[in-house]
């Protein structure tokens, strides 16, 4: 089913027990924020591990989600789940537009301008009082009521609701890895010159990833600003796109649990060590600088190395 | 009152001085990115982190140990370069051989680590550098008012940049760096201790983000964040300019800082985001940039 292997099947039913479990031993709004990251990480793992292309813009997507998310659903009354298809469409878009302008440029090139493009995103961000509340953010975003009837003003309710996003998009990204479309990607990604060789217009499908992984940023993004009930600018901001990547690189780049283990491993860390202040970025430095000197296969990577199966 | 394009002529020289002030720092900063990017073939993340670095090495040579601005010139340079010795021999050189996107991730790493260290020591608010009493005042050129440290900034940052793209591109060392850049194995195979030479260009490379860093330490206050701010313009300086020429990394800095400047005359909310809007124009217009070769 959905292309899993045996101990790929394994490891989902295990997450998807978790998944249960968690919000019953764990704080429910870190859990959620969890799952929340972790979609975002997949996304960004689409375009590492899928296509090879880093990009230092994440951030973009992610906070014009819960922007537009946490906008409408506060102004014009949208329901809870209008409100997150409108983040991710609002990822999307901006992807579909962002993603023309760099998807001919390779690695370093790729990374300097999706990050260059975030920064004006960022800037309109802080610029446009009335959209987004400046410094503020926008505040005390009402969860409502999904379709209008369930109200999710339990944190229990929510995170249903969450853990159902989270796991739906487990199962798509899963699936678009493993389709025949995911095959020319990775073809692409294997050697390009030939996929074009081939016939394969390479750029579109790039273009395509790279839609996707705004998308998944914008639902993610947009989830988030309705568990939280606020939006603010550190979401749009560029740490949040070293966050991602440090998510990615830590769970392992191109595994399909990876992104959840690395999601888990840096919000775990910013929640327990938020009393240590800016030890936590200093930390978060630190494990990146390991990451890439000597564990670049990531906690998930080194596992499936050991156990010798894809996860 | 004069009027230039319906803006009184005192606003748009302020503005134009200070586009060229921080075009200067755009230039230096770039520079230096692209000669450690030429050898090194590493995207320096934490080039910006070095300025701030260098920026607190001068607040703490005079703070601590009573050095003033004028040894600080020469002193925080060598530290930071020094430093940055001590990191591409533990760190940096381990990943020469990887994927060019690991040297990037490793410097963003060393980028966070630093500017957490520096909040912790110092506080996210920072602490300020008096200018050196030498370079306080004021020159009225008729026409405005030039505080004299910012003069000195731009005289500075000129000579430096100059220097900088003398040495690289007209002198037997320079020859070398080039040659090294092309064909390494080559030019090792010549009797050059390559390795050496690339440790001394990170080394140099970092020392003249250093010297921006002193040379900022009393224009601006002195925060952790200083560098992180300043180094996301220069990557788009360095994509609009253009990969490896260094002359173009000049040329843009100053450009940039310029246009800059005139976008907060003519229409202020732009000012933040003109450099990345200009970048993109460019990308669509001339995908390797203004000075580069195709990428």
């Amino acid at each position: 089913m959905f292309g899993f292997s045996k101990g790929q099947l394994i490891a989902f039913l295990l997450m998807v027990a978790a998944v249960a479990v968690a919000p019953f031993v764990f704080y429910p709004i870190v859990v959620m924020q969890v799952m929340c990251y972790a979609l975002f990480a997949m996304g960004a793992n689409l375009l590492m591990g899928s296509v090879g292309l880093l990009s230092l813009g994440q951030s973009a997507y992610f906070g014009l989600g819960g922007y537009v998310c946490g906008y409408l659903v506060q102004t014009t009354g949208l329901t809870p789940e209008l409100g997150i298809v409108a983040g991710g469409a609002a990822g999307a878009a901006l992807g579909v537009l962002f993603g023309w302008l760099v998807i001919r440029r390779q690695t370093i090139y790729f990374a300097m301008i999706t990050l260059a493009l975030a920064q004006i995103v960022y800037f309109a961000a802080v610029q446009d009082i009335n959209f987004t509340g400046g410094e503020n953010g926008i505040q005390g975003i009402p969860r409502g009521a999904l379709f209008g009837r369930l109200s999710l003003n339990n944190d229990l309710a929510m995170y249903v609701l969450v853990a159902v996003i989270f796991l739906a998009g487990f199962l798509f990204v899963h699936r678009i890895v493993h389709s025949p479309f995911g095959q020319v990607v990775k073809a692409i990604r294997e050697n390009e010159p030939r996929a074009i060789s081939l016939g394969y217009k390479a750029e579109q499908y790039k273009w395509i990833i790279f839609i996707l992984a705004a998308a998944l940023a914008g639902v993610a993004g947009a989830t988030k600003a309705m568990v939280m009930g606020i939006e603010t600018l550190s979401d749009v901001g560029a740490t949040t796109s070293g966050l991602v990547v440090l998510m990615v690189l830590l769970g392992g780049i191109g595994t399909i649990f990876g992104p959840v283990i690395g999601a888990l491993i840096v919000v775990g860390m910013q929640f327990y060590l938020s009393q240590f202040g800016a030890w936590v970025v200093v930390i978060q430095g630190g494990i990146f600088m390991a990451c890439v000197l000597v564990f670049r296969r990531g906690a998930i990577g080194e596992l499936a190395y050991r156990l010798r199966a894809a996860l | 009152m004069m009027m230039i394009f319906g803006k009184p002529a005192p606003l748009l020289f302020g503005q134009l001085l200070l586009g060229i002030i921080n075009g200067s720092f755009y230039a230096m900063l770039s520079m230096g990115l692209a000669i450690i990017f030429g050898l090194l073939n590493i995207i320096n993340f934490a080039h910006g982190a070095m300025f701030m670095v260098g920026a607190f090495v001068t607040w703490g040579l005079f703070n601590y140990l009573g050095i003033g601005f004028w040894p600080a010139l020469i002193l925080a340079p060598l530290i930071v370069g020094a430093f940055g010795l001590l990191l591409e021999r533990a760190f940096i050189q381990r990943i020469y051989k990887l994927d060019i996107l690991y040297g990037l991730l490793l410097t963003f790493g060393m980028a966070e680590a630093l500017e957490g260290l520096s909040t912790n020591y110092f506080g996210s608010s920072g602490v300020s550098y008096d200018t050196p009493d030498a370079l306080s005042g004021v020159w009225n050129l008729g026409f405005m008012y030039l505080p004299v440290y910012r003069g000195f900034v731009i005289f500075a940052a000129a000579i430096i940049c100059f220097s900088v793209w003398f040495a690289i591109e007209k002198t037997r060392l320079g020859a070398l760096l080039r040659a090294a850049t092309e064909n390494p194995a080559l030019v090792q195979s010549f009797g050059v201790n390559v390795p050496r030479l690339i440790a001394l260009t990170f080394a140099g490379g970092v020392g003249l983000a250093a010297l921006a860093g002193v040379l900022a330490a009393p224009l601006y206050s002195v925060t952790p964040d200083m560098g992180a701010n300043l180094i996301n313009t220069v990557f788009a300086v360095v994509v609009i300019g253009g990969m490896g020429s260094i002359g173009g990394a000049i040329l843009t800095g100053f450009a940039l800082g310029i246009i800059e400047g005139f976008t907060d005359v003519f229409y202020p909310p732009g000012s933040a985001v003109v450099v990345f809007v200009v970048m993109a124009v460019v990308l669509i217009a001339r995908p390797a940039g203004l000075f580069g070769k195709a990428a």
